[in-house]
């Protein structure tokens, strides 16, 4: 038999928060809560594995097909297993005018990715404007914002992750 | 250049960076929530009528007057009515939403209860992009609070009154700032934008009249019932009330969110001591968007101008979010240009033709031209594809269903119209005229 997609734990942590999510629309239009079901389903699970769409499609009531067709049009969801840490570094104007180019040329040398490349610990991407254009460079990790980057301050956020 | 734009008393930013300010407990010490008090003692068509008064428009891009906007919400229909805050702030330069929800989120709570209020709405979705994850926490714990303090919920401040409002978060996409791909994804869908009319006023939110309003709009509503919607109006000019936040960045001195008034021109901005105070030694100002990067750029010698909507529309650009984006004489503008039209590649959702293979192409052209294999010929090429998306002048005529065709057509047709000898001299000299150093040298990975 396969694997279940959840440990007890994290069935609990799902259910709950589908529960939660299901009451925050009109009875019939479960299907409202897509976007905030594939976030729950990749907090738990760090990405969304094709078994977990097919659960977030059941609960809501629409086909498997629906669930891929928006988790593939949203950047943020993963599809596949990304690496430990998700490095997304901004490289639009504003971040460019302060060396966003450079700063990334730093991470793909330091961390032996190109942008766009995953292994274990990392993926690093280039990603599109971040709201932090008055504090560049910035970059977020896993979803926290890290600003007004100088290669001391990128250094010691790096030597943090383990 | 010392401080000589006129002072304003700021209105939304007045608490940022003061301890706990987005606490309920700071907002209240401040006079917060009264003016929801006296909201909820007038008529709900009063209310718009204040807001109407009040010359607000809103602060999201397209500056269109919020009291109009509520007005078109119909009265006798047997649908519910919802309230869709749009927190999707993406446009590149433009980074002030994020204040609100971080330093004063009760502000926007406080618009938002009033709005719905007199809009017969009882149930407000916040959609917040999806990177936003520390302004969500601020935001989560402000809405919590309100629901515990009897702001939000069975009654409003012991009104009967039952309002809900739930936060939602996107999940990377630009185009759901689009008010009807917001409404896509607040469903549950991609967002694609939808044809219009009708206009989510009637037909919004689960096919319900909604009212799609930007972050900052809402946080400015609780001041007009304070100070009063005449008072108001008179801070800012005939068209537009009120005070705005603008977003410095790019290669000035001191970057960031200003509350300014609808007078201060793009130059005080740039160099007061209040705002920007210049640039950085031995540079000068090459050019200017002034709105987020989809408005057309202007050129160093147009910057004595109100950042206001009217104002900047009479040079064929636009106020649109605030963003706004300095660049140096030692700046590429084919490179920048480039940058700009990736984006708008990047985050085209694929719907309309002339969008999904016109900005991909305009991307090609651009990169071609910057790493010197441009030909004659490529520059009335480049021009052609984004007139093909959306011609220009004026702004507004693109052949798609939304606004991210004209959005990406903008910045060509304005860098070409100002710095077309750039873009020659890239082809002419078979490299960019800038070497490896397009972006100048600045800060910290100089």
């Amino acid at each position: 038999m396969a694997e279940p997609l959840f440990t007890s734990e994290e069935q609990k942590k799902f259910d709950a928060g589908i529960a939660e999510i299901i009451s925050h629309y009109p009875p019939d239009r479960k299907s409202a809560g897509m976007l905030p079901a594939l976030r729950l389903l990749q907090e738990i699970k760090g990405w969304l594995p094709p078994e977990g769409l097919r659960l977030v499609a059941k609960h809501l009531e629409v086909t498997p097909e629906r669930a891929m067709e928006v988790a593939s049009f949203y950047v943020m969801y993963h599809l596949k297993k990304p690496g430990k840490y998700v490095i997304d570094v901004c490289t639009n104007l504003s971040c460019s005018l302060w060396g966003a180019e450079k700063m990334l040329a730093y991470l793909e040398e330091k961390l032996g990715l190109k942008a766009g490349e995953a292994n274990e610990k990392f993926t690093l991407r280039e990603t599109e404007c971040l709201a932090s254009c008055g504090t560049a460079p910035c970059l977020q990790i896993n979803e926290d914002h890290h600003e007004s980057l100088t290669q001391a301050k990128l250094d010691a956020i790096l030597a943090k992750l383990s | 250049m010392a401080s000589t734009a006129k002072a304003i008393e700021p209105i939304i930013s007045a608490a940022w960076g003061k301890p706990q300010s987005w606490t309920l407990d700071s907002y209240r010490k401040r006079g917060g929530y009264e003016a929801l008090k006296k909201a909820l003692q007038m008529e709900p068509a009063a209310i718009i009528d204040e807001v109407k008064k009040s010359n607000l428009r809103g602060r999201g891009g397209a500056g269109f007057p919020t009291g109009l906007k509520w007005s078109f919400v119909p009265k006798d229909s047997p649908k519910p009515k919802y309230l869709a805050v749009n927190g999707d702030e993406s446009e590149p330069g433009t980074f002030k939403d994020r204040y609100i929800l971080e330093d004063d989120p009760h502000m926007m709570l406080e618009g938002i209860a009033i709005a719905a209020y007199a809009l017969g709405v009882h149930t407000c979705y916040v959609y917040l992009r999806g990177e936003f994850k520390f302004p969500a926490e601020r935001t989560q714990a402000a809405i919590d609070e309100a629901y515990k303090a009897g702001i939000f919920g069975k009654k409003v401040l012991g009104k009967d009154y039952e309002l809900n409002c739930y936060l939602v978060r996107g999940a990377g996409a630009y185009i759901c700032g689009e008010e009807t791909a917001l409404l896509e994804s607040l469903e549950g869908k991609k967002g694609w934008p939808r044809l219009k009319p009708p206009f989510p006023a009637v037909v919004g939110l689960f096919g319900c009249p909604t009212v799609v309003n930007n972050v900052e709009t809402l946080a400015s509503v609780p001041a007009i019932f304070q100070q009063g919607a005449e008072a108001y109006a008179k801070l800012g000019t005939d068209k537009s009330g009120g005070t705005r936040l603008v977003c410095l960045s790019g290669t000035v001195n001191r970057p960031g969110v200003y509350e300014v008034s609808m007078f201060t021109t793009l130059s005080e901005l740039i160099f007061d001591d209040k705002y920007g105070r210049g640039m950085p030694a031995g540079r000068k100002v090459k050019a200017v968007i002034p709105g987020g990067s989809s408005a057309p750029v202007l050129g160093a010698d147009e910057l004595d101008v109100a950042m206001e909507f009217e104002a900047l529309k009479v040079k064929q650009t636009m106020a649109g979010s605030g963003g706004v984006i300095v660049m140096d004489d030692a700046t590429c503008m084919v490179r920048s240009l480039w940058r700009v039209a990736r984006f708008y590649a990047e985050e085209s959702c694929g719907q309309c033709t002339p969008c999904r293979e016109g900005t991909p192409w305009q991307t090609r052209l651009l990169r071609k031209i910057e790493e010197g294999r441009g030909e004659p010929g490529d520059i009335d090429m480049l021009s052609n594809v984004a007139s093909s998306i959306a011609p220009y002048p004026p702004i507004g005529l693109g052949n798609t269903i939304c606004a991210l065709g004209d959005a990406a057509a903008l910045p060509t047709h304005s860098f070409l119209m100002r710095f077309r000898d750039e873009f020659e001299a890239h082809i002419r000299e078979h490299r960019c005229p800038f070497g490896d150093k397009p972006w100048g040298s600045f800060g910290d990975w100089s």
